[in-house]
C-alpha cells in the first residue's frame, strides 16, 4: 500500500512541473552574454510595460546570462531563445552554421550591423593607479598581472585580444609578427581567464587579484558604480575596438512558440529613445547621437577602429585567431 | 565514505567503550594534537559557516528577508524542493533494491553493478551534465524525437531533476549495502523457512533492521540533491526564475554584485546543512540507544 501512495505522490509532483511549464502569461526568453544583466532586468520591465498599454498583452521577459559562446552553444543545444542578445556577431553566426535556427543574413535584418548599442574595452586598475598603466604597451611590461577571460569561451575576451592586436598592429613598424608577439607578452602576463567576463571581473575586483582588468567599458563602469570610485579608476587606452554587440530573432524558436511579433517589437524597442537612453544609463554607447550626446561626460572619447577593417570581419578573425590551433591557442602555451 | 564505516561498525560490533585512557603518550602530545585538529576545525570549516551569517545579515533582517522571499529566490526554492522530492524517493526505492539484491543474493555481474553504483561518485559533475546534453540536446541522440514530440528535458525542469539523480544515486545503497552485508541473511532464511513470502520478508525483516541506515542514507541524499551545483549548471540553461536551483540563484546574485543577498540564500543553505548534521546525530544516538538495549 505504502508503494502505491509513493507512486501516487510522484505522479501528483510529476504533474505539477509540466503544470508549471503551460504558463499563461506571453513570455520571451531572452538568451545574453553576461555584462548585460543589470541592462536587461530594466529594459525588460520598460518593454512589458510598453506591450501592455500597446496590446493590452501582460508579458514577462525572462533572462538568462553567461559567457557568450557558452550561450549561443546552449541555444544550439535546445535552448528555446526567442531572442538572442550576445556579444559579437561570430556566436549569432554559429547559430545560424549548426542548426540552422536563423538564416544566414540575420545581420541586416535590424539597423546598424543589428547592433543597437556598441562598447569599446578599457582597463579597470586599482585607485591611484598603482602600477602607471597609461596604454596596451603597459600590459606587455614584466610584472604588471593582467586579469581577462577565456576567449575560447567569452565574446568580451576575444574582444579584448583584438584589440591588443589592433593596437600593436597600428604602431610605427607594426606588422602580423610585431602583433603576435606583442599580444603573446600580454597573455604571458594573464593570471587567471575566467570563463566569462562577469567571472573576470569578479577576481579582479573581488579577490583583488591582478593589477589590471581589460574589460567592456560598460563592465569597468558598472563596477565602479557598485564598488565605489575609491576603490577603482578606468584607465582609456590610445587605440580600442569598436564593439558591437548584435541581437537577433531566433526564427525556429518565435514561430514554434508563436511569439514572433512581441520578439521582433521587443529588439525593436532596443532603437527607440527608451531603449537607446536605458543602454546608455547601463554605460553602453547609444547609437542614436541624440540620446548618444546626452552621455558624453560618461564616455570618454577615444580612438576606436572596427573589426571589419582591421580584421577581414568575425568569421575571419575567429577562424585565424581562435579556432582549435589558431594563433590564440598558439601563443598561449606556456613556457 | 568514513561515515558508512562508522554507522557500519556501530551496527556490526557493539562495542564497549573503555573509560581507561588507551594511549600512553604525555599530557602535552595529546593537548597539542588536539588543539591543532580544533584550530584546522574552526579555520576550515567554522569561520566559513559564521561567515556566511554575519554577511547575510550584514545589512539587516529586512534586507535578508527581501532576499530570501524576491520572487527569483522564490522560485529557486521551489525548484530546488521539486528537484529533491522526486529524485530522493526515487533513488531511495533504487537503494534499497540495489542494496536488497547485493547484499542477500548471489549472481553473475554482481561486481559490475556496485561499480555501477559508485560511478556518480567518480564522475565529475560537469560531465554527469555533459552527458544528459549529448542524450537529450537539439543534436543529441534523442534530440530530434523529443522535438518532434515537443518535449523538453534540457535547459527545463526534467533535465534538473535528471541531473540531480545522477549524482545522488549511490548515496542510500552506499549506506545500506555494508550494514546489510554484515548482518547476514540468517533473519531473511528464518523467515523464508517460516513461510513469509518475498515482499513479507522485506517489509518484516529486512527493512526493519536497516531502517535508520536507510534514513541516514536519505538524509544524505537529500542533502547532495539541494546542494548539487556543477551538473545542475550544466543543464540548466540559467533562465532567472524558472531554471535556477538555490545553489545556481546564489552565483548569480554574487555575479550580480548583490553580496548581502547572495550570502542569505547561501544561509539557507547553510541551514539546511545544519539540520542535516542534527539530523544525522539524533539518528546514531538513536541507534546508540538501540544497541544499548540489545546489550542489557
Amino acid at each position: 500500500m505504502q508503494s502505491r501512495k509513493l507512486l501516487l505522490a510522484l505522479g501528483s509532483s510529476l504533474g505539477l512541473i509540466f503544470a508549471s511549464s503551460v504558463a499563461a502569461q506571453t513570455t520571451l526568453l531572452n538568451v545574453s552574454y553576461d555584462p548585460t544583466r543589470e541592462f536587461y532586468s530594466e529594459f525588460n520591465a520598460a518593454f512589458a510595460k510598453q506591450w501592455k498599454a500597446k496590446s493590452g498583452e501582460s508579458l514577462s521577459v525572462k533572462q538568462s546570462h553567461g559567457g557568450s559562446a557558452k550561450q549561443a552553444r546552449a541555444v544550439i543545444d535546445g535552448l528555446e531563445a526567442d531572442v538572442v542578445t550576445l556579444a559579437l556577431a561570430y556566436d549569432i553566426d554559429a547559430i545560424h552554421e549548426n542548426g540552422g535556427l536563423l538564416p544566414k543574413d540575420w545581420q541586416k535584418r535590424l539597423p546598424n550591423n543589428a547592433a543597437p548599442y556598441t562598447s569599446t574595452i578599457v582597463f579597470l586598475v586599482r585607485k591611484g593607479n598603482p602600477k602607471k598603466i597609461k596604454d596596451w604597451n603597459d600590459l606587455a611590461r614584466a610584472g604588471v598581472e593582467v586579469i581577462t577571460p577565456n576567449p575560447k569561451t567569452s565574446g568580451g575576451a576575444r574582444w579584448n585580444y583584438l584589440a591588443a592586436w589592433a593596437y600593436s598592429l597600428a604602431q610605427p613598424g607594426g606588422s602580423a609578427t610585431t602583433a603576435r608577439s606583442f599580444t603573446k607578452s600580454v597573455y604571458d602576463n594573464v593570471k587567471v581567464l575566467d570563463t566569462g567576463a562577469r567571472g573576470s571581473t569578479t577576481t579582479f575586483v573581488e579577490r583583488g587579484i591582478g593589477d589590471v582588468l581589460i574589460a567592456w567599458e560598460n563592465e569597468a563602469l558598472l563596477a565602479i558604480k557598485e564598488l565605489g570610485p575609491d576603490k577603482l579608476e578606468v584607465v582609456v587606452p590610445s587605440l580600442s575596438i569598436l564593439a558591437e554587440p548584435p541581437v537577433a530573432i531566433v526564427d525556429k524558436v518565435v514561430d514554434k512558440r508563436g511569439t514572433r511579433k512581441v520578439a521582433q517589437a521587443y529588439l525593436e524597442f532596443l532603437y527607440t529613445p527608451e531603449g537607446q537612453r536605458l543602454a546608455g544609463k547601463h554605460f553602453y554607447r547609444p547609437r542614436d547621437s541624440k540620446i548618444a550626446s546626452e552621455f558624453s561626460k560618461q564616455f570618454a572619447p577615444v580612438k576606436l577602429v572596427s573589426i571589419d577593417t582591421v580584421f577581414g570581419g568575425w568569421q575571419k578573425a575567429q577562424k585565424e585567431h581562435f579556432a582549435d590551433g589558431g594563433v590564440f591557442d598558439q601563443i598561449a602555451v606556456r613556457k | 565514505m568514513s561515515v558508512v564505516n562508522i554507522v557500519g561498525t556501530l551496527e556490526r560490533s557493539p562495542a564497549i567503550f573503555e573509560t581507561r585512557a588507551a594511549t600512553s603518550e604525555p599530557a602535552w602530545a595529546k593537548w597539542s594534537l588536539i588543539a591543532v585538529s580544533i584550530a584546522f576545525f574552526s579555520l576550515f570549516l567554522l569561520l566559513p559557516l559564521v561567515v556566511v551569517f554575519v554577511e547575510a545579515f550584514a545589512k539587516g533582517w529586512s534586507l535578508y528577508k527581501d532576499a530570501v522571499t524576491e520572487a527569483d529566490a522564490w522560485s529557486a526554492i521551489k525548484l530546488t524542493l521539486i528537484a529533491a522530492a522526486i529524485s530522493v524517493p526515487l533513488n531511495l526505492v533504487f537503494g534499497v533494491a540495489a542494496a536488497w539484491a547485493i547484499a542477500k543474493f548471489e549472481f553473475r555481474g554482481k561486481q559490475i553493478l556496485l561499480t555501477l553504483i559508485d560511478l556518480p561518485f567518480s564522475v565529475s559533475p560537469v560531465i554527469a551534465g555533459l552527458i544528459y546534453v549529448l542524450l537529450f540536446g537539439a543534436h543529441g541522440w534523442f534530440g530530434p524525437w523529443l522535438k518532434e514530440n515537443d518535449l523538453k528535458i534540457i535547459f527545463a525542469v526534467p533535465g534538473i531533476v535528471l541531473a540531480t539523480m545522477f549524482v545522488t544515486v549511490p548515496f542510500v545503497a552506499r549506506e545500506l549495502i555494508p550494514l546489510m552485508q554484515a548482518q547476514g541473511r540468517e533473519e531473511e532464511e528464518a523467515a523464508v523457512v517460516l513461510g513469509a513470502s518475498g515482499w513479507r520478508v522485506f517489509w518484516s525483516v529486512t527493512l526493519p533492521n536497516v531502517k535508520w541506515a536507510l534514513l541516514y542514507g536519505v538524509i544524505l541524499t537529500n542533502a547532495r540533491a539541494m546542494g548539487e551545483f556543477g551538473a545542475v549548471s550544466v543543464v540548466s540553461g540559467h533562465i532567472r526564475g524558472q531554471t535556477n536551483t538555490l545553489p545556481l540563484h546564489i552565483e548569480i546574485l554574487y555575479n550580480e554584485y548583490q553580496f548581502t543577498a547572495a550570502f542569505a540564500v547561501a544561509s539557507l543553505l547553510a541551514m539546511l546543512a545544519l539540520v542535516t548534521l542534527g539530523a544525522k546525530s539524533l539518528i546514531e544516538w538513536r541507534q546508540k540507544s538501540v544497541l544499548k538495549e540489545l546489550q542489557s
